[in-house]
């Protein structure tokens, strides 16, 4: 997605905060970044991690953090995979639900070696949140891969799909006390941003605030929808 | 043996349409975790699986596999249907679970490596 489509999608939906979280790349955030500025939009930098077991990870990090290291890391720890001669594309193209619809297969079938808690932990390390995308689905989910979720587990949230509302998925999956349940996009194309969002009441469209809205403190909080 | 033998002695369920059924199969592997197969699956290997997601048709053609065969009775989502008729991918199904598959197919001599 061009940054400028994601920044002008963002703001035609009346969003004040997005992330960038592609699969295992901080990359492109940067762009999105500098296409925002000035617009009002808030934009942070994030990673959507592939951890050994095959279940999605959110990582949120502060917009001025330098990502330089943590990427370095992720990169250490994603095995690369043969290409064949058939598959020549440079881009990943996979479609909202995370399935392909064309095939590259470095960045497709990335699974880092990192365990679930060792990406949670890698993510922390680096000043981010952790958050447990998609539960609700049937693959790519904490929930599918390893069965439930772990007792202990560090995460900050979980998140739910846009196609449950939260209410839907608490009566789905069971309460995640005391974790705060949260609803993104996951948008893959422009015309998805906007499609599934979740009110903070925060000081500020900044990390901390996200961190203090997700623990409950200081009167920062998640809206329920 | 061909996967065509397989499933009528395994009274498999053929799911997609047009595809190569004489295809030899030389081997297998059971696996559930997509980058497990990729790492380990090897060029007409039989796959025993229980995902029924579409990108388990890109990890047959990206390892060149025999076919994909859903275990429990599971069906393959709608879109993996497609990928695999377009991409000439076999995807069958046993209502066995991979357990009892496995050990059949072992027993018919289709082995891992």
């Amino acid at each position: 997605m061009s940054p400028r489509a994601v920044v002008d999608r963002a703001r035609a939906a009346g969003l004040d905060l997005i992330a960038v979280t592609d699969h295992n790349t901080t990359e492109n955030a940067a762009a999105v970044i500098e296409a925002a500025a000035g617009t009002g939009l808030a934009v942070l930098p994030g990673i959507e991690l592939t951890t050994a077991e095959e279940a999605h990870i959110l990582g949120l990090f502060d917009a001025g953090a330098d990502l330089g290291p943590f990427q370095a890391e992720v990169y250490r720890n994603l095995p690369d995979i043969p290409s064949k001669k058939k598959f020549v594309k440079d881009q990943v193209i996979v479609d909202a639900a995370d399935y392909v619809t064309g095939f590259s297969p470095r960045c497709l079938f990335g699974a880092t070696l990192f365990p679930v808690h060792d990406a949670v932990g890698l993510i922390h390390g680096h000043g981010g949140l952790a958050i447990a995308c998609h539960v609700d689905r049937e693959s790519f989910s904490l929930v599918s891969q390893l069965g439930f979720i772990p007792a202990g587990l560090p995460l900050d949230a979980v998140e739910i799909s846009p196609r449950l509302t939260v209410a839907a998925g608490r009566t789905a999956l069971g309460p995640f006390d005391p974790l705060p349940i949260v609803r993104f996009s996951d948008a893959h194309k422009p015309e998805e941003i906007g499609c599934a969002t979740t009110d903070f009441l925060v000081a500020a469209p900044s990390l901390e605030e996200i961190r203090k809205a997700l623990a409950g403190e200081d009167g920062r909080r998640v809206i329920p929808s | 043996m061909t996967l065509s033998d397989l499933a009528t002695r395994l009274e498999l369920k053929v799911y997609t349409a047009g595809t190569p059924l004489e295809r030899p199969v030389l081997g297998g592997y059971a696996s559930d975790l997509l980058s497990d197969v990729i790492g380990h699956g090897r060029k007409d290997d039989l796959w025993v699986t229980m995902q029924v997601h579409p990108n388990i048709v890109a990890v047959a053609v990206l390892k060149e596999l025999a076919g994909i065969v859903l275990v429990n009775g599971r069906e393959p989502a709608a879109e993996t249907l497609a990928q695999a008729e377009r991409e000439k991918v076999p995807v069958l199904g046993s209502r066995l679970g991979a357990f009892e598959l496995v050990g059949r197919l072992y027993g018919m001599g289709v082995k891992g490596s």
